[in-house]
């Protein structure tokens, strides 16, 4: 009690009146904030185990209402999903690994203040971001290079965000001692060998920032997929799920079964639900395992910005 | 290295005199490093500036299939077209709208959650308030639209089912126009805000801890402190990302509104980047040079805001982009 009284600093005991509650508002606040934020991803998960017609009349608030997984089971059943899960995975994976591995490449080098010709070159990237060509040019050289309808065209043409690229500069140039360089250059290691053998070991941290946000990126991409890709074979789960929960087509095969058309309008919001839920599940269970990353990545992209 | 650095040392002293033998040296030296650079730099010509040199398109009359350099050059008649057009003004409105709403309500937002936040102290509940907020930011733009369109539906969404058991009548949500910038924004406020306050955040930590133990002294409560230590804490970062938001303001995102337009609102939500793809991608006729000239009007007047932005930012907080 004694030390816990000891390093709280002083002005926490010499709390005042308005000082107390200005502090009981906030936390209110705070909580209402929270329960803002909360409550529709609770409904979703909620409304997607629950009775489709204690749905339907409103039954469900908080809790779910009529237990049942049937949707779920439907939606398991249903290949187009498992295909769109599957080439998002494959997405992601590849996607990331090339997203990451073209960051350190461009980042390292310039990240190097010994490095002649760095401004322009690190000019020519940033300027990248500030003006583009536009979606049309883009779009046509794309297809010019025949990645039009592979999986490549997912990939290749997004391989490196120089946002990212920023970040990954600033942590080399903040994080690595400069005495580290020239003691291995003294020991004949020349810039590849100390790139792989002392750089990314010591990058761990930002690796994992990058993964995180080239990851989710590749997860969530509806845009890329809708322009570049025809063959619905390829399609990514994003664009499965906008014709299921944004156009509203259904596959009927999937409640067909239901008696009455009450009954088959419950059934397809329910399985709406948990499709939502099904879709987020792998990012929002990832998250809270590299939150401490995800923080840590915004803070050395904010010190720069 | 020791003779790098002496010859470093006297081409210092005489910075007029260019040294191609020392140049050169240094280039052959690293070249390691120029090596790794290799294919990012191929990529980067590829794919953003080989577009660029594209967008000549906007200037001649493209046909699919044509070759990209040979087709008819017509000069501005794209543009003039664009310019004249019904669609020109709408969708600067649009656009405009959009973004400058989002900005009016997602600027300010973070900064009070985020002063709000701080003042917590650490621990499990500001912990979990803090993880929570991040979430939203994880849900795909498709989710986000399709659980929009789940929560406001007109029969089953649980806020018309609210409204009714209240006595009140349902409400359209999507199909009233009127109403399509104020969702599109507060589901915006509801996605973004706990990412947006990271930033802040960072800067409250490191505020001196000694100005408030100071204040304390001098009685000042929490309202106070807040007000004048906190806020100037974090004023040369909010200031930094509104001129920088404000540089923004002709680019709004694709996909979300994409996602939420429907027949009944596309007086209100056809942007600019939606036309573009509309005009160009889809459709019976695409019209690529067309297309191509309003989205290089866009990434024109897209680069003058920002470099704008950036002699504002210079002339107020004396930091720069670039």
């Amino acid at each position: 009690m004694i030390r816990k009284l000891a390093i709280r600093p002083t002005y926490r005991i010499r709390e005042s009146r308005v000082d107390f509650i200005f502090t009981v508002i906030n936390n209110i606040f705070l909580l209402s904030i929270f329960f803002v934020i909360l409550y529709p991803l609770v409904y979703v998960v909620s409304a997607s185990v629950s009775d489709p017609n204690a749905v339907a009349a409103g039954k469900v608030w908080l809790w779910p209402v009529g237990f049942t997984t049937k949707a779920y089971q439907r939606i398991f059943e249903y290949s187009r999903i498992w295909t769109g899960y599957a080439n998002s995975l494959f997405y992601a994976t590849v996607g990331t690994f090339v997203n990451v591995s073209m960051t350190v490449l461009a980042a390292y080098p310039l990240s190097r203040k010994d490095l002649f010709g760095k401004n322009p070159l690190l000019f020519l990237f940033v300027f990248s971001m500030m003006f583009s060509g536009g979606l049309i040019p883009f779009y046509i050289v794309v297809k010019q290079l025949g990645l039009y309808d592979t999986r490549w065209a997912l990939i290749i043409p997004q391989a490196l965000s120089v946002w990212n690229m920023i970040i990954a500069i600033t942590y080399f140039r903040t994080s690595l001692p400069h005495e580290l360089l020239e003691a291995a250059q003294l020991d004949g290691c020349g810039d590849i060998q100390y790139l792989f053998r002392v750089v990314l070991p010591l990058s761990k941290p930002i690796i994992a920032v990058l993964s995180l946000f080239y990851a989710v990126g590749h997860w969530n991409q509806f845009f890329t997929a809708l322009i570049f890709l025809a063959n619905k074979d390829l399609f990514p789960l994003q664009l499965i799920l906008r014709d299921i929960l944004v156009a509203n087509t259904v596959d009927p095969s999937l409640y067909e079964d239901a008696k009455t058309m009450a009954a088959k309008a419950g059934m397809r919001e329910l399985l709406k639900f948990a499709l939502i839920v099904v879709a987020s599940v792998p990012v929002l269970a990832i998250y809270p395992f590299v939150q401490k990353y995800f923080v840590k990545g915004l803070m050395i992209g904010a010190i720069k910005g | 290295m020791a003779s790098i650095h002496t010859s470093e040392n006297t081409a210092s002293k005489k910075p007029k005199i260019i040294d191609h033998a020392y140049i050169w040296r240094k280039i052959r030296l690293s070249w390691e490093l120029y090596a790794l650079l290799a294919l990012p730099v191929v990529w980067l010509l590829v794919f953003q500036y080989y577009p660029m040199y594209g967008a000549q398109i906007a200037f001649r009359d493209f046909l699919p299939g044509d070759s990209m350099w040979h087709a008819k050059w017509v000069g501005l008649a794209n543009f003039e077209r664009f310019f004249k057009s019904v669609m020109f003004v709408n969708l600067i409105r649009n656009t405009l709208v959009l973004s400058l709403y989002s900005l009016a309500v997602g600027f300010p937002i973070p900064i009070i959650f985020a002063l709000s936040l701080n003042q917590l102290r650490p621990g499990f509940f500001k912990q979990t308030v803090q993880m929570v907020s991040y979430a939203p930011y994880f849900i795909s733009t498709v989710v986000l639209v399709g659980m929009l369109l789940q929560f406001l539906a007109l029969r089953q969404g649980p806020i018309n089912l609210l409204f009714q058991a209240l006595g009140g009548s349902p409400i359209h949500f999507m199909g009233n126009a009127d109403m399509f910038p104020s969702i599109y924004v507060w589901s915006g406020v509801w996605q973004y805000t706990g990412f947006n306050t990271v930033i802040y955040l960072a800067a409250l930590s490191t505020v001196d801890p000694a100005l408030h133990e100071a204040a304390v002294m001098d009685g000042a409560n929490r309202l106070h402190r807040i007000w004048y230590i906190d806020l100037p804490g974090i004023l040369p970062t909010a200031i930094t990302l509104l001129i920088l938001n404000m540089g923004q303001v002709i680019n709004v995102g694709f996909e979300k509104v994409f996602l939420m337009q429907n027949p009944l609102n596309t007086a209100v939500s056809e942007v600019i980047s939606t036309y573009v793809y509309k005009v160009g991608l889809i459709g019976g006729i695409t019209n690529y040079s067309y297309a191509a000239a309003i989205g290089l009007f866009n990434s024109i007047i897209g680069l003058v805001l920002l470099i704008t932005a950036n002699y504002l930012l210079k002339r107020i907080t004396h930091t720069s982009l670039w």
